[in-house]
Formats: C-alpha cells, structure tokens, sequence
C-alpha cells in the first residue's frame, strides 16, 4: 500500500510539468499584442510597454519564460497581475470561498442524487421512477448559466428571496443557491449511476445470501448493498470536486462570487494571463491531489482491490 | 403506498428548503423614507482597475472611478455642463498661452495630513512624464518644454534628464508652466486627472502608495480588496466645492453587468452608469426603472472612420454617398433604443464651440446618396468593422443595411473578437474596409475632438487622414490666448474636415445610467460617472 502511495506520488511530478507547460503555452501564446486595447482609444505609450515587457520576461522565449516563472513559482511567488496585484495573495483571498461552494454543491449533490438514485434503484419501474428519470433529463439538457440565471432571476429578482449577488465574503447561507446551480448537473448524473448501480446489485449472489441467511433488510441495503454501489459514484464524486472547482467559473460569473472560478472569468476577460495560469496550476493540483485520493479510497471499501 | 409516502417526505425536504433559503438570503431592500442621510453609504458597480491607484496611471473607467473622487486637479469641471472652473487653482494666468503662471489656493491638506504646495504638482508631473516610470498617461504632458529630455521618442534612448525644463517652482504656491509651444486648451487640459498632486510620500515608496493611495480630493481612501470593492470614505478637511453629502462610498466590483443590474433592481446596488443589453433590448430599461433613470451627456462621438490608406475607399464622392445612406434617426430609436442621438458633427453635443449642422452630409438623403454612388464609380463590397462585444455590432449591422438598402450595394459587417485584437488591427492599419472609430475626450475642449484624430500623426490618427491647411489652423487655434477667438478657429478646422469626411459621424451617446431606490438623488457626469458631488441617499 505505501509502495503504491509513492508510485503515485512520483506520477504526479511528469503530469504537473507536462500540464503547467502546456497550460503556460497556451494562454501566453495567444496571438495578438497583450498590450492593445489596455490604453483605450490611444496606443499604449512605449515606455510603458517597455516596462511591461520586461516585468512579465515577454522578450525570451517561450521555453526561458515558462522556467523563470516556474522558478518563481517555487519560491512561492506566483507573479503578479498588470495592475499590481499579486497573483498568490489573490488566490490566497478567494480559495476559501469556492472551496465552501465546491463542498456546498457535492452536499447537495451527494444527499439529494445518493437519495433519489438508492429509491429509484430498489423500487425499479413507478411513479418516483419517472419523476426522477424525467427531472434529472430536464437538469442534464440544462447548460449550468441557464440554471444559474433562472434561479438568480426568480428567486432573486422576481421573488425576492435571495440577493442576485453574493457578498464578498459569503456565508454558508448565501451559497446554497448558486451552490444548487453548480451541483445541479453532477446530481442528475449521480442519480442515474447510483439508480443503475444498485439495480445492478440487487440481484447479485451476495445479496441473495445476504437474505437467505436471514439479515434484516435495512442491514442487507446499508452495508451489503450500498458498499459495492456506491464505488463507481464515489469517483465520479471525487473527480467532481476537482471539476466544481473550474466549473464554478460560469456559477460564480453570474453570482459574482469573488471565488477561484470568478478569478479565471475575470482574468479571461481581462487577459490577465498571470492570473489564469496560477489559477489553472492550482486546479491542476487539486484535480491530482483528488484522483489520489479517490484511488486510496478504493482499497477502503473493497478489501478485494489490492495494490501490490 | 409507501412509495408515495417517501415522495411525500421528499417533497417536505425541498419545501424546508426553500423556506430555509427565504430566511438566509434577502431582506435588504431600504425603506426610502426621503430623508438624506449625510451618514449614508453610496454604493456603485465597479469593475476591477487595469493599473495602479495612481493618477499619471489611471485612464479607464474602472480605475477613474477610484481615482478621481480621491484626487482634485487645478482645474475641476462641473458635473452637468463640464464648464471648467478653478478647484485648487487660485488663478492660472498666461498672456501668450506658451508661458503659464500657476497660483494654488492656500491650505489644502492631502489625506495624510501635509499642506498641499506648489512643488507637489511639478514633482507629479515631472514622474508621470519620466519615460522610465512607464507611466500610461505620460503623453499628457508633451505639450510641456522638456518633455523630449525625459521622454525620447526613440525608445532605446536614455533620458537626458529627469526634470522638464518648462516646470519651474516659484514659491510654495506658485509655478510657472512653460510649453514647447503656444497651447491654448492648457487651462483646460489641467483638469484631466493625470495633472493631479502627488504627497512626498508617494515619492519615498511608490509602490506602497499604490496599495494606499493618499490624494487631495473629497473622498480618502478605505480598503481595497482586489476583485471585490475599493471602499472610500469622506474626507472631512476638503476645501473645494465638489464637496460630497454621504459619508461612504463603496465601488463593488461586478464580473457581469448584468449581475449588477439585478442587484440595482433590488436595491443592493445604488448606482450603475451603464446599462446591460438584456435591459436595453426593447427599451426594458424604461418600464425597468421609471423614475431611477438617469441621464446624462457624454462627451463622445461615435464615427464610422474611412481609412485613407484602403484602395479605392479614398474618393470623396463615396463618402458622401455613404454618410447620406445612413438613416441615424431611425437607428438610434430602433436599434439603440433612445440611448444614442444622430451625430452631425465632429464635436459632442453640449462642448463649449458645438455647432449644429456642422456636417452638411451627415442627414438621410437616399436620392442624393445615390447620385453621389453614381459619381464615385465605386465597384466591389462595402464593409464596416468592429469588435462585436458589449453591443458594438448591432447599430453597425443597421448601419450597414442601411446602406446597403439605399445604394444597392452590398455591404458586411465584419466582426472582431474583442476590444484588445479590434485595437490591433486598427493601430496596424490593417482595416480592409470601414471600421467604427468612437472618441470620448478626456477633458471638455472642442480641441480635443479635432487635434487627437485629425492633424497629420497625431497620436491618434488612425485612419492617416492628412490636410495641411487642416494642420496650419489648428496650430493657429493652439496659438491664440483669446479662449472664445481659439473656439473660432478650432470651428473653422472642423468645417474643413467636414468637407473631407475622414470619418462619418454617425450617433452620439445620451448616457444612460440607473440608480437605486435608496439614492435620492444620483447625477451621471461627463465621463460617464456619478457625479458626487450631487449625490445623496436616504436612511
């Protein structure tokens, strides 16, 4: 187990250089003068592109410009913005805030899609059946700035019952709208695997046994039962919350929530590209640091998944 | 049964839910009891600043609008006319508008405390225009002598000096400005928010003042927290007459505009100077906010610029033919739902020297559009481009067909993808077509409508339009002291461009901003601001 936890770790050194590199490349090899358009109607005055020039190491070329800003990178220092704002502290200011949506929106994911998918899947065909099979069809057609603005426009500016926007520093309370909004795809989907899964299971032989020998049922679901399914949507979940953390870019573009998905939405428009890719290697971080994670977990719920 | 029961809980939970949500968000709608509150927070839609806090680096709106409140220039402009008046100037003499004698008024204090003398201008303008300091707004100060010693044109050369030449200090409150040549606008020009003062401290850690700003203007500054708002806050020594009736102001930084409007609708945001296109659409805005309209008048002009250097585009007949093809009337109210009014001429309406008519081609005239068509002999395809974001495209589209409907020729609209690549194939002039050239002045002089666009290289130029008897009278209208003698000639520069058509003036923007039940009172300035000075809100 720890000979696999080390393998895996070392793994994760090539995908960081390879994905930051082509990160890096990506956005700064945009074509295009970063500069034009940044003074208005008038050209940028040449002194000050100049100074920019040098401050963002523009002239090197790409290859000499991604190693010094990886080398600032691990002094700790993630650059700076073209208006002087330090990357780092950025980031520092507004992880919390999408870290707590992330997790607000899995709840919700996790308890309403695990509930609604473990009913459907021991009830097979019915009522309940079609209600979910048909909402959750309804939330996938959805692109999630659809859902997100409906429920901002309804219930914020028709109903009044929430603000359209979230303060700077929002509480728990604030988020669970747009946190709804940011889950609701992942929901529909957890739904479905976690329905398929356990009417899959149902009828397998250990569940049979299970009943034979006599087991009570909320024993035969919860642990027989629910163990073996919930595998498939624990990844998923895990992988999730990686991707809610970029994900939540439309969520909290539209919500104005001053997260990491607000950041890059910010930095996108305003081709702050120090901005997105300090954003994007940190994504990046998570997304390893989750699969990790979710792989460990494995060996947790099945002794049968054995590493070495 | 039992299925029924489980969907019944289910539906339980969902209605706790919401009725949890009712009870966590919401509830900040203010009673508008109509009493001001000189107390009260004054809370605006911001976007995120492009540069640092400082004057010499600030020209958009986003910075401006932090900018600007804290800061007082010599020269201030009023809010609903942008008459010029003397703020921190006690008097701003020159005899030959080459050499201006400067006195400031005595006992005005920065935030921090130090009087404000005459040395804090000369040091701030002397930074601003020091090449090395890359300042954005350093082209401001080129009309001053020495200008070329601290900013050589030729970007790998060393600055002779650090000082401009023409900027002497004559005693704690008085200088003397001398310019490389007779400008008369100065006076003017002055009140443009890169000729504000600097405190020493700025000079002792610039980078420190940057992140805690310290001006002279009526507001100081709080807190600001990148992405999210800059607070400011009254400043309770200030002597001008700009003076502010509330206490707090909070720029809140929006992502989406639309974002912002909603909020404004439930009073959560009390002042936006711009409205988002879904409320536009339709005139939406109208039913929207009733009373909370606000409306103003920029100074800008929207233009559709011929460049001279595209083949076959540089024939005097075609322009006309074009410029009477376009039907403004209908398209500002159709299009643009109310928010624009047609152009016909090169100055905003409501500038000190603004003629009406000044374009004799600027009207809908189909016949003779056609005739003119005729004359020119062109062939081939027009097109007008643009970058297509923030509602750029659909009034060009209109304009387009429009044209397109009267001569019979075709014509596309050619989009491109923002403001930064539009900026960069009109700055490396490489339009294949008509493009849209709008203009909004820094500071309110017919003189910067005509020499930034039309005299032969200036800086912004951008279609190479070239007349040197165009050239010789704005030089002259530069030269001469007499302000209303000035104007007349500046006029006299714009009706030989009107001849010329360089660029077709099409519309001209209103200003259309919005405000909250809970700011009684909420003016939008020239620059497309809240005016402050006339704001007030209620408990």
């Amino acid at each position: 187990m720890i000979r696999y936890v080390l393998r895996r770790l070392l793994q994760l050194i090539p995908v960081f250089f390879g994905t930051t590199f082509l990160i890096y490349t990506l956005v700064w090899a945009v074509p295009g003068d970063p500069f034009s358009g940044k003074c208005g109607q008038q050209a940028c005055p040449q002194a000050y592109i100049d100074l920019m020039t040098e401050k963002f190491h523009l002239d090197d070329n790409l290859i000499v410009q991604y190693f010094k800003y990886l080398g600032s990178l691990f002094t700790g220092d993630w650059g700076e913005t073209f208006n002087g704002n330090s990357v780092g502290e950025l980031i520092a200011n507004s992880y919390p805030i999408t870290l707590r949506l992330a997790i607000i929106a899995v709840i919700i994911e996790a308890v309403i899609g695990l509930s609604a998918g473990v009913l459907t899947g021991l009830r097979g065909r019915g009522f309940l059946d079609n209600l979910v099979l048909v909402s959750t069809t309804f939330l996938i057609s959805l692109p999630v700035f659809v859902t997100a603005i409906v429920l901002q426009i309804v219930l914020g500016t028709e109903f009044g019952l929430i603000d359209a926007s979230v303060s700077d520093d929002p509480g728990i309370g604030e988020l669970i709208v747009p946190g709804i909004a940011l889950g609701s795809l992942s929901m529909a989907y957890i739904a479905r695997l976690t329905r398929t899964s356990i009417a899959e299971n149902r009828h397998a032989d250990y569940i049979r046994t299970a009943i034979a020998k006599g087991q009570p049922n909320s024993r035969v679901i919860g642990v027989h039962l629910l163990r073996n399914s919930v595998i498939p949507v624990l990844t998923f979940l895990g992988t999730d919350l990686g991707a809610l953390m970029g994900g939540a870019i439309v969520t909290e573009g539209v919500f104005n929530i001053n997260g990491l998905g607000g950041l890059i939405f910010r930095g996108i428009q305003n081709r702050e590209s120090a901005t997105v890719v300090g954003v994007v290697v940190l994504l990046v971080l998570v997304y390893l640091l989750m699969s990790l994670i979710v792989d460990l977990l494995y060996a947790v719920l099945d002794p049968r998944i054995r590493y070495d | 049964m039992r299925g029924s029961t489980r969907f019944r809980a289910a539906a339980a939970v969902t209605t706790l839910s919401l009725l949890l949500l009712t009870a966590c968000g919401g509830g900040s709608s203010s009673g508008s009891s109509g009493e001001a509150d000189p107390n009260g927070t004054f809370t605006v839609y911001g976007t995120e600043p492009q540069n640092t806090l400082i004057p010499t680096n600030t020209n958009e709106l986003g910075g401006s609008k932090a900018v600007d409140p804290m800061f007082a220039e010599l020269v201030g402009f009023k809010g609903e006319n942008a008459e010029p008046f003397n703020q921190m100037a006690e008097s701003i003499t020159t005899t030959d508008s080459k050499v201006y004698d400067i006195k400031i008024k005595h006992g005005w204090k920065f935030h921090d405390g130090t009087e404000v003398k005459a040395k804090n201008f000369v040091d701030a303008w002397n930074y601003g225009a020091y090449a090395p300091n890359g300042q954005i707004n350093s082209t401001f100060f080129e009309n001053i002598e020495g200008y070329a010693d601290v900013h050589p044109e030729d970007e790998n050369a060393k600055p002779a000096a650090d000082k401009m030449s023409g900027l002497v200090v004559k005693n704690d409150y008085e200088f003397q400005v001398t310019l490389s040549a007779p400008f008369s606008v100065f006076g003017i020009k002055i009140g443009y928010t890169a000729f504000a003062p600097l405190p020493d401290a700025f000079f002792k850690d610039p980078k420190a003042f940057a992140q805690h700003p310290i001006g002279n203007g009526p507001m100081k500054f709080v807190s600001r927290t990148p992405n999210a708002d800059i607070k400011l806050t009254r400043f309770d020594g200030y002597q001008g007459q700009d003076k502010v009736k509330f206490k707090d102001l909070d720029i809140k930084i929006y992502s989406s505009q639309e974002t912002a409007y909603q909020d404004l609708l439930s009073n959560k945001l009390d002042f936006i100077e711009t409205l988002p296109p879904s409320a536009l659409a339709g005139s939406k805005y109208k039913t929207d906010l009733k009373d909370n309209l606000v409306t103003g008048h920029l100074l800008g002009i929207s233009t559709i610029a011929i460049p001279y250097y595209v083949p076959g585009y540089d024939n005097l007949d075609l322009r006309k033919a074009i410029s009477l093809a376009i039907d403004r009337a209908q398209i500002t109210k159709t299009v643009m739902n109310d928010t624009y009014v047609p152009a016909d001429g090169y100055v905003s309406q409501g500038i000190p020297g603004y003629r009406p008519g000044v374009c004799k081609f600027c009207k809908f005239d189909p016949a003779q559009a056609k005739m003119y068509f005729q004359k020119s002999g062109f062939k081939g395809k027009l097109t007008i481009a643009s970058n297509a974001d923030g509602g750029r495209k659909e009034p060009l589209v209109a304009a387009c067909n429009s044209i397109k409907k009267t001569l019979g020729v075709a014509c596309d609209f050619v989009p491109a993808t923002d403001f930064g690549q539009w900026r960069s194939i009109v700055v490396g002039h490489k339009l294949t077509g008509m493009g849209r050239a709008d203009w909004s002045a820094d500071y309110p002089s017919i003189e910067d409508f005509l020499n930034p666009i039309f005299r032969t290289g200036a800086s912004s130029n951008d279609s190479v339009y070239s007349n040197p008897q165009v050239d010789a009278k704005l030089a002259e209208a530069d030269g001469t002291a007499d302000k209303d003698a000035a104007v007349k000639l500046y006029q006299q520069a714009e009706d030989m461009i009107a001849q010329d058509l360089p660029s077709i003036p099409v519309w001209d923007e209103k200003g259309v901003a919005a405000k909250s039940d809970h700011a009684k009172t909420a003016g939008l300035d020239f620059r497309r601001r809240a005016d402050l000075s006339t704001v007030e809100v209620t408990k």
